[in-house]
């Protein structure tokens, strides 16, 4: 029996929410310009939390002055590609494969997030928080409460980190009950500065971005315990955890069986 | 940064629980990371006396004792040598969990003795590492919780930590009494008013300072020192170390312990020179290159060209804003000692700091940000605490450049907190919010305080507002769709197509893997890659060194590793991208899949047999033909190097317009991957693959012939390297209005036909449109089709 792999599977779950609310879905280069992954970004070089990205750099040959290019770090700079050839108003989600050089029990230097871009003139965080909240209800099947905390990224203005309601028992995790709370996602008010990037007027508009891991969402509908796994290839894992060619992720089908 | 919460409410008035204060940090965007209540694990334990103790009749270092608890008098035997009648001990009772040996006590029995509990040492309840004996109470009364005792007598050894998270934009929260201000903005209590000190300087100072003029643009702003004579340093106080101690730090001495003091009480960073190592003046400069200094990390560091420095008449000895020198360190046996305050280029300070590898406390805080508004007092603090702890007397100021000027105020649009937030805050809450945080309202102006570097726009004020409020307050509003109704598909046809691809392969019966993007570079080179241009500068292994030129390095490495498990039949598929340079858009998505081993496992039907290239033709055109592809394709041999030279065709729309491969992986190529073969795979390049030309939805008229048709079977002799596929073609080709189909259904080589020869039996299919066909019509067709195959291939009508 083949077998579609859970990033493919959770990928098009996710895409099939975010369609039915508007949003396309953009994809962009892995290797990226430091501008469009960083500066675009409001990381400038200098910032610290450039350093703290664990970044990739490509090499350079001898004598080419230009600073590396880097593996996209998020899935951010499709954002500004995004803006560039659109211009606003503009609704993304922005799914794909990205690198960071940490490898441990929950690291691995490749993973897979989803970010998304909503832009208008009247695009609130409350308009975020609603968009979440109906996400990951649709996503797990079940109502799921939200609760935002004040944060800082660069990118956006104000952030927010956003836990998903959740119990913990008996070492499982199970969404949508309880009163313990897990953190699943960065997100915030697009910064001027970016929205400048992207040659959008942020006189004029305004909105939200968030992002989130597909692999991480995936461990937590699925069960699946190990990241590293993911990318192994285990023939064992790949059948226990894949799922059958023609369980198409639709939303008046269902998501999942 | 970690924090005790005695040290807090130095800064802060409050009565809140530590609980209530790590619930809040987090929401106001101080993330806990944990917290530390020694006093949490304590709660059960309470205070009982000996009253008796006697030798245990079978053991020599064990002794019983009775003990007056709370619930009465118990036997407990002990094998402390302080165990003895008359001390008052911390009692933990059957049930108990005793957090130092990990164990929750039940009844025992030592040695045929009943032991109702245990007395603990330090040590079993990790208040030290303290376990010569059983802790022994100088006051305290029976049943007396062990908490409150502690509480009561020795407050500092349950002080509970905190350790929180602080974003880059948060330069002011690496200061306890920035993270009080953010608590005190919330409500939680008071921000206490902070003593300013005036030190009267007792004497000219006898170091100077400088900055060189190349220096004061984004080098050092200001410069400023004193010092103090006849300081006697030594250990500082025992309040002080324990603070220190408390987060991590190791206690140096009085002087050293000052600086620290600053550095985690109000973000200022110091530093202090033995003013009798300092030859001549300091000097704050860049470097031409090649200096070195010895740190006071104990490695010597050679500085590139142009990162700032302090030096004396002799060297560099202190790298500005990141580390001092050993040299001129602090010692016991310091007596003058030179104060120096000054603020620092953040972006220097991150160069220099990167380049050089150091990472210090006074480091993370002059990149991120520090108040240089208090440059000047901070001398003024320190050298008080200095001249308290120490003794001594002290200098004038010398400084050298200019506090600069960080002034800016930004307007507050009330408005702006419900359009941008969607929260709504009255107007006179989010002025008081800024005026707690420090903000000076004037008008709608909102004057920004010199410690909150991170505040930049009216975006920043509104942040500020709806952070001090809370986050968990919004309520969620809908999104409206942009247009009412069904919404549109979305997906590209680049998308659209990964997916059918995707899906096709494993209803194929491929399993789907997600391979790194990253691979050896060997297994790159045989693949067409592992060059610099695709190598990474930083790799994380060595076999994860080159991005992947192509999606089949990666799946045979899977089926290598699947192999070694004892899979043998495999039949693995990836979608994703593959690299060709280095530059953004030098990369493509391919559809690869690859077969292995058996078509199945042994059973009863015994009908399994090895794969081969016939089976990655057949899945490699499903999934074309799944895709749109047109059905009409040449197949051309000369593919890459890793297919077998003569098992293998590349599916063409034209000689240069190839959309996919498929065939045997090169035996050699095989080997060098450790994968036992043979293997046969296929590539799809679908984004080859044209768009139909056809926009409409609509399916052509269906033409359906009522006339029968006929079939005629062909065996042709050709040279053995003719490729059968010519044959049909050229057969197809003899009318193309009357043949419908032709199809291979036999093949043999050598034996009676000699040699190099093969023999192809096909059959064709006629269809007839207008009238049934007469023999002598399908003789003519038969005739041409001979011709055709004869003209394309060289061969014969076997006889």
């Amino acid at each position: 029996m083949g077998t579609i792999h859970p990033v493919s599977q959770v990928t098009e779950e996710v895409n099939a929410i975010f369609a039915d609310m508007g949003f396309a879905v953009a994809e962009g280069p892995r290797i990226e310009t430091d501008w469009y992954n960083f500066d675009a970004l409001n990381i400038p070089g200098h910032h610290p939390a450039r350093a703290e990205m664990d970044t990739f750099y490509m090499h350079r040959a001898e004598g080419d002055n230009r600073a590396p290019n880097v593996l996209r770090t998020h899935t951010s700079p499709v954002q500004i590609r995004s803006m560039e050839a659109q211009g606003a108003p503009i609704r993304i989600i922005c799914p794909g494969g990205v690198y960071r050089a940490d490898y441990d029990q929950t690291h691995t230097p490749m993973f897979h997030q989803v970010e998304g871009l909503a832009i208008d003139k009247d695009l609130s965080m409350a308009n975020l928080k609603w968009v979440l909240e109906e996400f990951f209800s649709a996503y797990f099947g079940t109502k799921v409460k939200t609760r935002f905390r004040a944060s800082h990224f660069p990118f956006t203005e104000p952030s927010a980190e956003v836990d998903i309601q959740c119990s913990w028992e008996g070492g499982t995790v199970k969404v949508g009950e309880g009163d313990g709370w897990l953190e699943v996602l960065g997100s915030g008010m697009v910064h001027p500065k970016v929205l400048a990037a992207g040659g959008i007027d942020p006189e004029v508009y305004q909105g939200f971005a968030f992002g989130m891991g597909i692999d991480r969402i995936a461990m937590l509908k699925y069960g699946i315990p190990d990241l590293r796994a993911f990318f192994d290839s285990d023939l064992r894992w790949l059948r226990h955890y894949g799922f059958a060619a023609l369980d198409v992720p639709t939303l008046h089908g269902g998501l999942s069986r | 940064m970690k924090f005790t919460l005695s040290w807090l409410k130095e800064h802060l008035d409050t009565q809140a629980s530590v609980e209530e204060i790590a619930e809040t940090l987090t929401d106001l965007g101080l993330e806990v990371e944990e917290v530390f209540d020694p006093a949490s694990r304590l709660k059960p334990f309470t205070l009982a006396k000996v009253l008796h103790a006697e030798q245990h009749p079978d053991a020599d270092r064990l002794r019983v004792c009775r003990v007056m608890t709370d619930e009465g008098e118990k036997q407990i035997v002990c094998g402390a040598p302080n165990a003895r009648a008359g001390i008052t001990v911390v009692l933990c009772k059957p049930g108990d969990y005793v957090p130092g040996i990990d164990t929750t006590l039940g009844v025992g029995k030592i040695r045929g003795v009943e032991s109702h509990g245990m007395m603990a040492s330090e040590r079993e309840l990790e208040l030290s590492d303290e376990h010569n004996g059983i802790i022994e109470l100088p006051s305290g009364e029976v049943g007396q919780k062990f908490t409150d005792w502690l509480v009561a007598n020795t407050p500092e050894k349950i002080d509970p930590v905190i350790e929180i998270a602080i974003t880059p934009n948060r330069a002011d929260a690496l200061g306890v009494r920035g993270v009080a201000r953010d608590l005190a903005a919330r409500g939680l209590g008071s921000l206490k008013p902070v003593k300013a000190e005036t030190v009267a300087g007792a004497f000219p100072c006898p170091i100077t300072v400088t900055i060189d003029e190349d220096t004061r643009e984004s080098g050092c702003e200001v410069f400023a020192g004193r010092l103090i004579r006849g300081v006697k340093n030594g250990p500082s106080p025992e309040w002080l170390q324990r603070r220190l101690k408390a987060i991590g730090l190791r206690p140096i001495s009085a002087l050293v312990d000052v600086t620290n003091f600053f550095t985690f009480d109000r973000n200022r960073p110091l530093h202090v020179f033995d003013a009798d190592k300092v030859q001549g003046n300091l000097r704050v400069h860049r470097t031409v290159g090649g200096e070195t200094m010895l740190g006071l990390d104990e490695k010597t560091y050679t500085f590139g060209a142009g990162q700032v420095v302090i030096s004396d008449a002799t060297g560099v000895e202190s790298i500005g804003g990141i580390m001092g020198g050993e040299h001129t360190g602090c010692t016991e046996e310091t007596v003058n000692v030179f104060l120096e305050a000054a603020v620092w280029d953040r972006i220097q300070i991150a160069t220099t700091g990167r380049a050089l590898k150091i990472n210090t406390d006074a480091r993370y805080r002059n990149e991120r940000g520090i108040d240089p508004a208090y440059n000047m007092q901070a001398l003024e603090d320190a050298a008080q605490m200095i001249l308290d702890l120490c003794g001594g007397e002290a200098s004038d100021v010398v400084t050298a450049g200019a506090v600069p000027d960080v002034a800016r105020a930004y307007k507050l649009v009330p408005t702006r907190v419900q359009s941008l937030v969607g929260m709504d805050i009255p107007e006179a809450e989010q002025r008081a919010t800024l005026e707690r945080l420090g903000f000076r309202m004037d008008g709608d102006m909102a004057w920004v305080p010199s410690w909150r570097p991170d505040v930049l726009g009216e975006a920043d004020l509104v942040e500020e507002v709806a952070r001090i409020a809370s986050l968990t307050k919004l309520v969620g509003k809908p999104l409206p769709r942009v247009q009412a109704g069904v919404p549109k598909p979305i997906l590209t046809q680049g998308q659209a197509r990964e997916r059918i691809a995707r899906r096709t392969a494993a209803a194929l019966g491929y399993n789907e893997c997600v391979t790194y993007s990253f691979i050896d570079q060997p297994a790159a080179a045989l693949f067409g890659g592992g060059t610099e241009a695709t190598m990474l500068a930083n790799p994380i292994a060595s076999d994860m060194s080159h991005m992947r030129p192509d999606l089949l390095p990666g799946l045979l490495r899977a089926a290598a590793r699947n192999q070694a498990r004892g899979f043998m039949d495999l039949a693995l598929f990836e979608v994703g991208p593959v690299f060709s340079g280095g530059e953004p858009g030098e990369q493509a998505v391919q559809v690869t899949g690859v077969l292995i081993g058996r078509t199945g496992p042994k059973d009863v039907h015994g009908t399994s047999r090895g794969v081969d290239v016939f089976d990655a033709k057949t899945d490699v055109e499903a999934i074309l033909s799944a895709l749109g592809a047109p059905a009409k394709a040449m197949i051309l041999r000369n593919g890459q190097g890793w297919w077998h030279p003569g098992r293998h065709g590349q599916i063409g729309l034209g000689p240069k317009k190839i959309i996919a491969t498929f065939g045997e992986l090169h035996p050699k190529v095989l080997r060098e991957m450790d994968v036992k073969g043979p293997a046969v795979a296929f590539t799809i390049w679908p984004e080859e693959i044209p768009a139909p030309k056809v926009k409409t939805a609509a399916r052509p008229a269906l033409t359906l012939h009522a006339l029968q048709a006929v079939e005629r079977d062909f065996a042709f002799v050709v040279d053995e390297r003719v490729e059968t596929i010519n044959i049909v073609n050229a057969a197809q080709g003899a009318d193309k209005a009357l043949i419908s189909d032709v199809r291979v259904f036999d093949e043999f080589i050598g034996g009676a036909l000699g040699e190099g020869k093969k023999s192809v039996a096909i059959t064709v299919r006629l269809q007839p449109v207008e009238a049934t066909l007469k023999e002598a019509e399908i003789e003519a067709v038969a005739a041409k089709i001979v011709e055709k195959v004869a003209k394309a291939t060289g061969g014969a009508l076997r006889g």
